[in-house]
């Protein structure tokens, strides 16, 4: 790997390389460290879940790779590596990351309800980026608008490209946050909690239409998410994210199978499962979520660990130690099993 | 669409009716006689006797009571009939037809300046957010906000009026001589203007700072789309909503204002005739006037919310 | 002693109650022009409140021998026409402004609140006919309002008042309207759950506090506006008028001042940049009080 700033040969199939991605909030209280020291790597064409719960910064870093972070918030550190080039070197709004964001790179957000604009039609916002990125005429764009409303179930989709968004229907707003993210044909989509903010049934609809629409477009989905089912079902490889670092990462079999961070192994213990007998206690994790400012130095999982010892308060949280041969990797001392008694 | 338009203007008369009972009835609270005070002025202590007070009293309906005067007068109103001036004897119609237009022209230009040079400036200001010209704006905004309308017009008469010798007092309308209007109106014009435009800049301001928080906007830039477009189509249409509503207020202010600056200026206009009649006790054209300028502050916050009915497409497309 | 946390929900973390008290003054105090604010605003009560102290002469005195005098070190901002002291006029004045302003806030204040409760909680026509006055009254320059009302109740300082609050009542009302209906939306949800009516007490209980913090900053608000609108009207020569002290005729009385010689442009601007300082101190307090009360600021990250 060169330094910052020059170009890097990437092996073949890597999409994007994430090297110790630090980004942080300047608030009154002091500077919180949203992002603190995170490493991954996307391959083409692959389904990557980013699990972690609220406030873990797994949005937060994805924001980041897209040098979407604003004040009071900086990406303090880092290299992110797509096609060879390192994204933090460019200027947040330059031209290279324009010509990037949208194109190659999009992301789906979490609030259907506000993330489209309620003064224009869903046609012209969808046509901007047709417009924009793959030069189309008005013409052109207004016919591919619509069929990539078609695409994503809205029927009567060329005269729905007239209405505003609060006309559809949160469900039907996702989708349309589908078609803008699939328009360009990306490299890579970011979804971001796409389905939080609804219901089951409508939840597991739009999924697989995400994922029909990134697989033809022959693009990779990052899932960043809390809800460890929807990994559990769609994503190949997993990375679980806690107080800004990865905490362990691996394949979803790997994962879900054989845990070996005690934090990962407590989420999978709280989560009811259909495969278990009846009668198990849901195991909770005690604690709250980490206090993210001035963060002391040692494993910030320490205060809720049930296999915590003296050396964890002592010693710095340690590194990404490889726990088979297969890539499944965990951040612990003791991340030998133990913790899934 | 057409529902909300009807309702709102359903509404409007209805307030019309409440600002004419407060119209009326305030005029009532005039403490003394209205009889007696309309023959004095007419004719003198001297004139004053109970054959005349009572002739007036018939002829202004003044001895029925006080609702039937009402309706009396509200019939007259409709009717075109504003009722006849005491001070100046002359039928009131005619006299706020010779008045008004002054009161407008200038209101208008006012209008115009505050609201067009408020949004831009509100919008530069949230663009530039925390650099000097942010500041700028902000600090200005902020001392026309606070600054009374008579030191803005000393401030300008001292520069303008003592020290250039330039004349300031009464007004030329446009089409009699466009020079001397300039001349005379741009000093009113500014002390009318910056209240209103000191309010649109910072509502805009505020406005465009909250709508770039907004998740649509944060959509927008991940669609690699450029600043000046996101500006332009994104977030400039969301931020002069709010700020559509200020026209109806500041159109109010600028009434307010051309009382003060009618009287600084020595301007005919609807604001100075309502002052030197409270002073002359003439409650026939207060009656009327303060009824004419409720009732057009009223048509045009009607107008104001249709307008922004229609900008919004959520009440629109209902 | 560990709290109980479920992993699956975007729960977010309740913020420690840290003391709220220490927070507000921290933020409050945080710019420099609040700061500044208050304390011109103290000063201006130390004047309005002791003014028979400050003055050096009598305001209301005539001396015929010393009229329009310059500044000078005897009469720190000249005699007027009739030679009275600028400056003692001036604290008086002061005076003058702080019984208007706190008199008409109050008067309006308490009265816009209570129709807003009463508009909020009875809703329906009520609600409908008590809007509907509000906006006849908003449908007035609020000066021309003042004006109509001043002058019909004649002169002195209560009429000022009571046209004055009139005029402004309608900020409030609403405010106070909006406040309840909110409150009642929730109080649906509540009232599920409930076993007990739902009174004009317990609505008072859960509106209040949710109201109060808005209402405050109206409140310094409007008493800056409102000592403008009181200076405009004293300008015009209705409400209070000389030899009364206030800010405004002393303005307008400075006028002629200003335009004809001998010129003693003190006289006019003088009172005219203490209205000023003072609307100005009000609204910066205003704004402060807004940020610092700000409930979204509350145990922010």
């Amino acid at each position: 790997m060169s330094a910052q700033g020059e170009t890097c040969d990437m092996p073949a199939g890597d999409l994007l390389r994430v090297n110790d991605l630090q980004t942080e909030f300047r608030v009154e209280e002091g500077i919180v460290r949203a992002v603190n020291g995170m490493s991954y790597t996307i391959n083409e064409r692959e389904i990557v879940g980013i699990v972690g719960e609220s406030g873990c910064g797994k949005s937060v870093s994805q924001l980041s790779v897209m040098q979407l972070i604003r004040r009071p918030g900086r990406v303090a550190g880092g290299e992110v590596w797509f096609q060879g080039r390192n994204l933090l070197q460019y200027a947040p709004n330059g031209s290279e990351m324009r010509s990037i964001r949208g194109a190659k790179i999009s992301m789906i957000f979490q609030e259907p309800m506000t993330s489209l604009n309620p003064v224009l039609t869903i046609g012209r916002q969808l046509t901007e980026t047709l417009e924009l990125h793959l030069g189309m005429h008005k013409k052109e764009s207004r016919k591919r608008a619509a069929e990539l409303l078609d695409s994503v179930g809205i029927s009567s989709a060329e005269s729905r490209l007239d209405d505003y968004p609060h006309q559809f229907s949160g469900g039907m707003r996702q989708r349309v946050m589908i078609a803008m993210g699939v328009a360009c044909q990306p490299k890579m989509v970011i979804a971001d909690e796409p389905t939080t903010a609804l219901d089951c049934t409508t939840q597991a609809q739009l999924l697989e239409l995400m994922l029909s629409s990134i697989d033809s477009c022959k693009g990779a989905l990052v899932l960043v998410t809390h809800n460890l089912g929807v990994v559990a079902r769609y994503a190949q490889r997993i990375y679980i994210m806690y107080a800004g670092r990865i905490v362990e990462q691996g394949s979803c079999r790997e994962i879900f199978y054989n845990p070996r961070h005690p934090y990962t192994v407590g989420l999978l213990k709280s989560i009811p499962r259909l495969d278990e007998e009846k009668g198990r206690r849901l195991v909770p994790i005690v604690g709250t979520p980490p206090n993210l400012i001035d963060l002391p130095s040692r494993c910030a999982f320490y205060p809720r660990c049930p296999v915590r010892t003296e050396r964890c308060l002592t010693e710095d949280w340690p590194e990404l130690e490889p726990v088979s041969e297969s890539g499944h990797m965990a951040r612990c001392y003791y991340s030998d099993g133990r913790a899934d008694a | 669409m057409t529902t909300y338009i009807i309702r709102r203007l359903l509404i409007g008369l209805f307030v019309l009716f409440i600002v004419s009972l407060i119209v009326f009835f305030s005029v009532r609270l005039l403490p003394g006689d209205p009889a007696l005070i309309y023959v004095s002025s007419q004719q003198g202590g001297s004139g004053v006797t109970q054959e005349k007070l009572d002739e007036v009293r018939k002829e202004q309906g003044l001895d029925k009571s006080v609702p039937e005067q009402y309706i009396r007068w509200v019939g007259n109103v409709l009717q075109g009939d504003l009722g006849k001036s005491i001070q100046y004897r002359q039928d009131v119609g005619k006299l706020l037809g010779q008045r008004l237009p002054v009161t407008l022209i200038l209101g208008f230009i006012s209008l115009i300046i505050s609201t067009v040079l408020g949004t831009f400036f509100g919008l530069l200001a949230a663009i530039k957010r925390g650099s000097w010209i942010d500041t700028l704006v902000t600090v200005l905004s902020y001392v026309g906000l606070v600054i009374p309308v008579f030191m803005l017009a000393f401030i300008l008469i001292y520069i303008f009026g003592v020290k250039l010798h330039m004349r300031f007092d009464g007004w030329a309308a446009p089409w009699e001589n466009f020079g001397d209007f300039v001349k005379l109106s741009f000093m009113p014009v500014i002390c009318l203007a910056t209240v209103p435009l000191a309010i649109t800049a910072r509502q805009m301001r505020s406005s465009v700072l909250e709508v770039n928080n907004m998740d649509y906007v944060r959509t927008a830039w991940s669609k690699g789309l450029r600043e000046r477009v996101i500006v332009t189509r994104h977030v400039l249409k969301n931020s002069l909503i709010p700020v559509i509503t200020l026209i109806g207020i500041g159109i109010g202010i600028i009434f307010g204002g051309a009382v003060i600056e009618e009287t600084i200026f020595s301007i005919a206009g609807v604001g100075r005739l309502i002052v030197t009649s409270v002073f002359a006790r003439d409650y026939v054209v207060i009656q009327a006037g303060t009824l004419i300028i409720a009732a057009m502050i009223i048509f045009i916050n009607i107008i104001v919310d249709i307008s922004y009915g229609w900008l919004d497409p959520r009440i629109r497309y209902g | 002693m560990d709290e109980v946390f479920v992993i699956g929900e975007p729960e977010t973390v309740a913020a420690p109650a840290v003391s709220s008290w220490r927070r507000f003054f921290r933020i409050l105090f945080q710019r420099k022009l609040v700061m500044v604010s208050v304390f011109l605003l103290v000063c201006f009560l130390l004047v309005a409140i002791f003014a028979p102290l400050i003055a050096p002469y009598d305001p209301y005195k005539n001396d015929m021998a010393h009229t329009l005098l310059s500044p000078s070190w005897q009469h720190l901002s000249g005699t007027d026409s009739l030679g009275r002291d600028a400056f003692s006029r001036l604290a008086y004045g002061a005076r003058t402004a702080l019984i208007v302003g706190f008199g008409t806030v109050a008067f309006a204040a308490i009265i816009g609140v209570f129709l807003g409760l009463l508009a909020g909680f009875l809703g329906g026509w009520v609600n409908a006919i008590i809007m509907r006055v509000m906006d006849a009254l908003m449908g007035f320059p609020m000066l021309v309002l003042a004006l109509l009302l001043a002058a019909m109740l004649g002169a002195g300082i209560q009429n000022v008042i009571i046209a004055l609050g009139v005029a402004t009542i309608p900020g409030y009302c609403r405010l106070m309207c909006a406040a309840t209906l909110s409150v009642k939306e929730n109080e649906y949800i509540m009232a599920q759950r409930a076993i007990g009516a739902k009174s004009l007490r317990t609505m008072l209980k859960h509106v209040l506090p949710n109201a109060i913090q808005p209402i405050i900053v109206l409140v310094t608000t409007m008493l800056g506006t409102v000592i403008l609108a009181e200076a405009g009207l004293s300008f015009l020569g209705i409400g209070i008028k000389p030899p009364g002290a206030a800010w405004g005729g002393m303005a307008a009385a400075g006028f002629r001042s200003l335009v004809s010689v001998p010129q003693h442009p003190a006289l006019s601007f003088a009172p005219s940049i203490c209205i000023a300082v003072v609307v100005f101190a009000f609204n910066m307090l205003g704004d402060g009080l807004r940020d610092a009360l700000d409930p979204r600021l509350r145990g922010k990250l």
